[in-house]
């Protein structure tokens, strides 16, 4: 926000300026930035659509096509990652967004302690999210974690949340959206906030009921703050590794495999290429999903 | 002050000399060469590298060993492949010898032992599992040669009255009456993937018996699990384990060490295993070890009964590694009697070593003797596939455990498998497979 400002601001400080000098600074300005950007983001890319194309040991890549795509379309746990991928996505996004507004929606609201839930709401943001995996692992174990021990105590028999293949993949969603939900109330507490009381104050003269006030001008108003968590908590879904991993591993056996997954155990098996052609056709998946989305949004944005 | 450097210089040309390495810089007698050495977190394992290094130590004051425990499974493969391959790998490892051998490129990334006189003392059937693609010799061993059968609590067979199977109808009416005795009859671990796998790899006896040239046809891509009725039995038979109801309650969640305790404390009668768990039932049960015994994984037939045997782990040094003169001492060390008998000492004796000359003690826990008559009765053994051929599908113990928990056809595992072998081929560049 501050740059777009000072970006603005500049020219018209120096009204006089040539055509030549659109921006205020040097052009080797950019360069630190321009070298860190190619080294780190450009080349990997150019090197990993490349040694997609390959069979590579990391001393030695032999040419072999499209094979590795093939292959992987081929992999039989492909057609499950990929739809838990979706799946995945699709319910933590969702929940964070549904779950995220309502809690902004109290924690603006006047409570007693708010301050109090609030940080305890994004505590579990601030924690490591293997550290949260394993701990819940530890706490879904099937006879002995403290979960189904407490469901016994009404004398029923608890899932195996984790063990369960019916369960696995939507206990570690649950989890994943109890840890991610901080960020996304925060980011609808900044919006709900911004909303001017003026609309509000003209709404009771009108009459409206509580709900009319949610409805017509809570909800439209909050629509950056919408785009922005579905967008981050979508891209998340989607290449979510790290809380899955340390929960089930992708198991029992292929079941709560995700993209992610399957790729890093190609890695793990030594498939270097082949993996490398997972994480291409990740990054086209993510960018099929993502940028009409996020064009989508925009346009309905400017539109209003 | 003079004295003291002219001695310092002294201990260090002696060091140098005694090392038989030309060190360019000046050496201190109190900087200590440090060796770092990798093994995977099994407990006995632990134990056994830790006892070893210190014993080395105490040996050579001049090197000092920092050991490095990491996980197991297709984890610990990672990080092997991922330090080999970044030329970050400690200056000693251990890993598995045979096929997963293979696929860690011995050629490019491990420094050649061939014509080292410490290879003397390692046994031949030993040298040929950890030989390159380029006849050259690359480890020596580091425990003891294994069986992988079925590990089964002696107490349960003596309440009951059962006496051990010779065929798998015999294994499975055991199974029944434990069942009936309200104990878990079969225990499995599937938290730790890599246990899921015994029903499988361990039934090779009896694949090999049957079709006599299984490797070398399944090397070359003409034999198929999936094809071959012989080999497609040990899928058949984890399936068959979980459709009969005989696993353990936490059978999905429970892992390695749960399930050894499980065996021991009589809470199961059976534990399909590698026998080197025995080290880690002295860790984790001592007052259960004499109430544990073995057997192989029975095949249809009572008459041919046999055991898969599976050999010891290695110990390599990675050409990245800066002072291989002393980490070749080391191996030397471990494949020595004396390394036998620190190895005895520290987690009891496992079975039989592969070095020329160790013996083990008088009085081993009755899975070692169970294990021993396997190796004794020649004939009634045969080496598990991964040491016959070079490739070993990496997903093998996703796939049991799909097939274990009944997420998966038998069929279907077979298959899978036989796609994961063939990828594996492929990357390994072998002929005949495209």
């Amino acid at each position: 926000m501050t740059i777009a400002v000072e970006a603005n601001a500049a020219p018209a400080a120096r009204p006089a300026a040539s055509a030549k000098a659109r921006s205020a600074y040097p052009s080797w300005f950019y360069l630190p930035a321009a070298i860190i950007y190619g080294v780190l983001f450009l080349l990997p890319t150019v090197a990993s659509l490349f040694f997609s194309l390959t069979r590579w040991t990391l001393f030695e890549a032999q040419f072999i096509g499209l094979d590795n795509f093939a292959q992987f379309f081929k992999e039989p746990f492909l057609v499950k990652g990929l739809t838990n991928t979706l799946i995945y996505g699709v319910v933590t996004s969702s929940l964070k967004v549904v779950l995220g507004m309502l809690l902004a929606l109290l924690l603006t609201s006047d409570i007693i302690g708010r301050g109090y839930l609030r940080a305890v709401v994004f505590f579990p943001v601030l924690v490591s999210t293997i550290g949260v995996g394993i701990t819940f692992t530890v706490m879904m174990h099937p006879t002995q974690g403290i979960i189904n021990e407490t469901i016994a105590l009404f004398g029923l028999k608890g899932p195996g949340w984790l063990t369960d293949p019916r369960f696995a993949l939507m206990s570690v969603a649950l989890v994943d959206v109890w840890k991610g939900v901080g960020l996304a109330t925060v980011i609808y507490i900044a919006g709900v906030v911004s909303i001017p009381q003026d609309y509000f104050e003209a709404a009771k003269i009108d009459g409206a009921t509580s709900w009319q006030n949610f409805w017509a001008i809570t909800l439209p108003l909050l629509r950056p703050a919408t785009v922005t968590v579905v967008t981050l908590s979508l891209i998340g879904g989607l290449r979510s590794f790290d809380i899955i991993w340390a929960m089930t591993k992708g198991g029992p056996g292929f079941t709560s495999d995700v993209i992610a997954s399957v790729i890093y155990k190609q890695y793990q098996a030594g498939f270097y290429g082949l993996s490398t052609a997972g994480n291409v056709v990740l990054f086209v998946l993510v960018a099929i999903i993502i940028v009409p989305l996020s064009i989508w949004f925009n346009r309905r944005e400017i539109e209003q | 002050m003079a004295f003291l450097t002219t001695r310092r210089t002294l201990i260090a040309v002696t060091a140098v000399l005694a090392l038989g390495t030309a060190l360019s810089g000046p050496a201190s007698a109190q900087d200590k060469i440090k060796l770092t050495f990798l093994f995977d977190n099994t407990p006995s394992t632990v134990t056994m590298a830790e006892a070893l290094a210190a014993a080395f130590e105490a040996k050579h004051p001049n090197i000092d060993i920092e050991t490095e425990p990491r996980p197991g499974g297709a984890e610990g493969d990672n990080i092997t492949k991922t330090r080999l391959a970044t030329g970050e790998m400690n200056d000693i490892f251990l890993y598995n010898a045979g096929s997963l051998f293979q696929a860690i490129n011995p050629v490019q990334n491990l420094v050649d032992l061939t014509g080292d006189p410490m290879l003397a003392n390692v046994q031949e059937s030993f040298q040929s599992t950890v030989t390159g693609t380029d006849g050259k010799i690359y480890g020596v061993p580091i425990g003891t040669a294994m069986g992988g059968g079925i590990l089964y609590n002696k107490r349960i067979y003596a309440e009951l009255g059962l006496s051990v199977p010779k065929s798998w109808s015999e294994f499975m009416a055991n199974n029944e009456k434990i069942k009936a005795a309200g104990k878990a009859p079969v225990i499995q671990t599937f938290g730790d993937t890599w246990t899921s796998q015994l029903f499988v790899l361990g039934d090779y006896y009896n694949v090999q018996a049957a079709v006599p040239t299984f490797a070398a046809d399944y090397t070359a891509g003409k034999a198929k699990y999936a094809s071959t009725p012989a080999a497609m039995k040990g899928f058949e038979r984890q399936e068959e384990v979980f459709k009969a109801g005989y696993l353990n309650e936490d059978f999905a969640a429970a892992v390695f060490t749960d399930g050894v305790t499980q065996l021991a404390t009589g809470e199961g009668a059976h534990y399909p295993m590698l026998s080197f768990a025995v080290t880690n039932i002295k860790e984790l049960a001592p007052d259960n070890l004499n109430d544990v015994g073995f057997f192989a994984i029975p095949g249809d037939d009572a008459s041919s009964n046999g055991l898969t045997t599976w050999m010891p782990a290695g110990l390599y040094i990675p050409k990245s590694s800066a002072h291989q003169a002393e980490a070749r001492q080391f191996l030397a060390f471990v494949a020595s009697v004396e390394g036998c008998d620190v190895q005895t000492a520290a987690v009891g004796a496992a079975g039989p070593y592969l070095v020329k000359g160790c013996t083990l003690p008088a009085d081993v826990p009755p899975v070692v003797a169970d294990l021993q008559t396997y190796f004794e009765e020649g004939g009634h053994s045969a080496p598990a596939l991964e040491y016959l051929s070079p490739i070993k599908g990496p997903a093998l113990e996703q796939i049991t455990v799909e097939v274990g928990s009944g997420i998966r056809s038998a069929a279907d595992g077979a298959a899978l498998y036989d796609e994961d072998v063939r990828k594996q081929a492929m990357q390994l560049g072998l002929p005949g497979w495209n």
